[in-house]
């Protein structure tokens, strides 16, 4: 197994240290949470509720009729207040619904005619529960789940892959869950296997996660299905691991095309947070409205891993976690390498938040660009084999068409290239300029 | 919340390597050499050495003002430039003629087009190609190691050869510690290693380059330079002459070298040809900095032909 790996990448200083002995803990529910209506790729939601209305946690508030979107849910019990624009922590801002707690928390779980007995779900089964259940990917893209596990009809899985790589620095929520949930998450897994109808799991894991890997085994010979052929793959920790089309290219050598996805190479990649999701749905009825992520950095007080209510604010994260520190210089929605600056702390936390991260100036580090010396370290560090420097280059100028014929669109984002930059080249915030622009064109 | 919050795109950790400690650290493995060659010429190499960097350094900071750029003499860039142009040249050339090399290599080599990162010939090289092509009695004219008591100028090994002198090995042990007539910054191969290992081993230079570089001169010499084919003294060849200063540290200059694995490895493969043909057939006896010069010109053909695969491009689906 140890010869197995992906092309370029980088080994950073992970700081996984500051969290990942942290059991997870169970944030205290929110005064008011702010709930987005879009947490995932695909169509808006719309509100299904007024204001005014009374809703407990789990009561449906927002959805939508097309086919790619996921319902939403509410995460507390109370009084709906306002549905209006609101911080988001990607795209700026969006509506959203508001709700005042009344401090019962009083649940409701997803109704349905469903098998009573888990052997007697099918396939149609559990991809309807998920649907109904509104999961989204958890590793950040939020894709609607269900869509995912209804590839069409001419496209053959073989092969289903648990990511437990967590390959972003600082984060540990994946690991946690791991070690804290190993047969919830293994038993989601098999529900996954069990509705895209594909007999072969690989659960991958890397190195830097030995108490991850060692609960996932023990956890996995206590449950072993026969029907399911799963086993743990341990990986060589690098940067991006995690990303999907390296993660199956580490697995079983096959690279996914420019523009194509993961089926269309027979794999199908399910984050660690979204199968425990999927369980929690088909075992207990319970929708997506709380997931764990993982508050770290060297400038919050307490770092942690916590589990919270979707649309809990990340002010009251940092407040409940004694606050941040005077060193503060960057707040991030997300990892290092891939997570978003935050201009203000007001937004919430949605399906797709991994982790808040609260970094000091000196790790962020802030330089003018000196001039690209040619080294070639983009190159070298680039998983996805462009030549990072002519795409930036080619946006810097504005020539999009020639940033096309470099591939910009192949650009997953990692992060890789600006990393290594001895420059300190923008290169991710150039080479995004010239996706969005290129998309603009077409 | 505080105000003074950055917002700015992913990623938001970078690695602690930059443009100036790369060049700082390339200075420092030169530093060896340069010693050695203050040891066997004398305090007059190093008067020309501390002549080249001051041109450079004075010409680059000249030329920023006056582009009204920031004047970013720190990055260190001038001063291996400076270094590289007198490890170049023999220690017997008038310290005016090394100024203006200096001013030539950063005022036309580098700024000329566009300045750090933009040049197309490696400035020290460019500098000594115009010097050699401007005052050549003064650029071939080389001192005698020192323990040589009766010459005070001698001629290289390979200059020996070119103009049929005869074939003088000084000693494979002479070669490798630096005790023979030539430039500056050549002669002390060991010193010349020592740096290279240490630039090898915080990876600021990979081994395709001056491997392969070294690899097909000694390959060449080996086949081609003997009295019969096979019987060339490679070793001899591949000690000789700058080719491991060239290879090592002048044809490795990012800047004027090709960006992708392939293309170095053709890069090195072509200037080692080139040297070798230089060697055996050209008016010189050192084909090194011509070879590399002439391949510094061909980096953008070969990176166009030498692109990465693309991602997912072979697989059909």
């Amino acid at each position: 197994m140890l010869s197995k790996s992906f092309k370029g990448g980088i080994h950073p200083d992970y700081s996984k240290n500051l969290t990942k002995n942290l059991p997870i803990k169970t944030l205290d529910i929110p005064d008011q949470v702010i709930i987005p209506l879009v947490q995932h790729i695909g169509a808006i939601c719309h509100p299904v509720v007024k204001v005014g209305d009374q809703v407990k946690a789990g009561t449906l508030i927002a959805e939508s009729e097309k086919l790619i979107s996921a319902k939403i849910y509410s995460s507390i019990s109370g009084k709906i207040k306002a549905i209006k624009k609101a911080e988001h922590p990607v795209i700026g801002s969006c509506n959203a619904i508001i709700i005042d707690s009344d401090k019962t928390d009083e649940k409701e779980t997803l109704t349905g005619d469903y098998p009573v007995k888990m052997e007697d779900f099918t396939s149609q089964n559990i991809i309807d529960i998920i649907k109904q259940a509104g999961i989204v990917g958890m590793g950040g893209a939020g894709f609607p789940t269900h869509v995912k596990l209804s590839p069409p009809a001419d496209k053959k899985i073989d092969t289903f892959i648990l990511n437990g790589a967590e390959c972003e620095p600082y984060l540990t929520c994946d690991d946690r869950m791991m070690q804290e949930h190993s047969k919830e998450v293994l038993k989601g897994s098999i529900l996954i296997m069990k509705a895209v109808g594909v007999k072969k799991g690989i659960v991958a894991i890397e190195d830097n996660k030995p108490k991850a890997i060692e609960a996932m085994r023990t956890s996995l010979n206590e449950i072993r299905d026969t029907r399911y052929e799963l086993r743990i793959v341990v990986l060589h920790t690098k940067y991006p691991q995690g990303g999907e089309k390296q993660l199956i290219k580490a697995l079983t050598n096959r690279e996914v095309p420019p523009a194509k996805l993961p089926f269309d190479v027979g794999c199908m990649v399910d984050n660690i947070q979204t199968a425990y999701a999927i369980y929690e749905a088909v075992y207990n009825k319970k929708p997506l409205y709380e997931r764990v992520l993982t508050i770290t950095g060297d400038a919050i007080k307490e770092p942690s891993n916590l589990r919270v209510r979707i649309g809990t604010p990340i002010s009251y994260i940092i407040e409940k976690c004694n606050g941040a520190k005077d060193s503060l210089a960057k707040l991030i929605n997300g990892g290092p390498m891939m997570g978003i600056a935050q201009y203000i702390d007001t937004a919430p936390i949605i399906k797709g938040t991994s982790g808040i991260l609260l970094l000091s100036e000196k790790q962020v580090n802030i330089k003018e660009p000196d001039p690209c010396i040619r080294c070639g370290r983009c190159i070298e560090a680039c998983p996805v084999n462009l030549i990072p420097i002519d795409i930036a280059r080619a946006a810097e100028y504005g020539k999009f068409d020639i940033a096309n014929n470099a591939n910009a669109s192949d650009c997953i984002e990692c992060g890789c290239c600006s990393y290594v930059c001895p420059a300190n080249i923008e290169l991710v915030h150039l080479i995004k300029h010239a996706k969005r622009s290129i998309q603009c064109d077409l | 919340m505080r105000s003074m919050i950055h917002v700015t795109s992913s990623p938001h950790i970078h690695s602690k390597e930059s443009v100036k400690k790369i060049m700082w650290l390339v200075t420092l493995a030169l530093i060896p050499s340069g010693v050695w060659g203050v040891w066997v010429f004398g305090i007059r190499a190093l008067y020309l050495i501390i002549a080249s960097v001051l041109s450079c350094v004075i010409t680059e900071a000249i030329i920023l003002k006056l582009r009204k750029k920031p004047v970013a003499l720190n990055d260190g860039s001038a001063i291996l430039t400076g270094l590289l142009l007198a490890y170049n040249v023999s220690a017997e050339l008038p310290i005016w003629v090394i100024c203006v090399g200096g001013v030539f290599a950063i005022a036309i080599a580098k700024q000329a087009f566009g300045g750090l990162g933009r040049n197309i010939f490696n400035p020290a090289l460019a500098a000594r190609a115009f010097m050699m092509a401007s005052w050549p009695t003064y650029m071939i004219t080389f001192k005698a190691p020192k323990g040589v008591i009766d010459a005070l100028t001698s001629a290289t090994p390979l200059t020996n050869i070119k103009h049929n002198f005869g074939f003088v090995n000084p000693g494979y042990m002479d070669l490798f510690l630096g005790n023979r007539g030539g430039c500056i910054g050549e002669v002390c191969i060991v010193a010349l290693v020592l740096g290279a290992i240490f630039l090898l081993y915080k990876k600021y230079i990979t081994w395709h380059i001056p491997i392969i570089f070294i690899g097909t001169v000694g390959v060449l010499s080996w086949a081609f330079m003997g009295n019969g084919l096979f019987t060339g003294d490679w070793l001899f060849y591949i000690m000789t002459g700058g080719l491991v200063l060239g290879a090592f540290y002048m044809a490795t200059d990012y800047v004027t070298s090709p960006m992708t694995k392939n293309g170095r490895i053709i890069f090195a493969i072509m200037c080692g040809v080139l040297t070798f043909v230089i060697r055996k057939w050209g008016g010189y006896p050192e084909g090194v900095c011509y070879a590399i010069l002439l391949m510094n010109a061909a980096v953008p053909i070969i990176e166009r032909h030498t692109k990465p695969k693309r991602f997912g491009g072979n697989a059909h689906a």
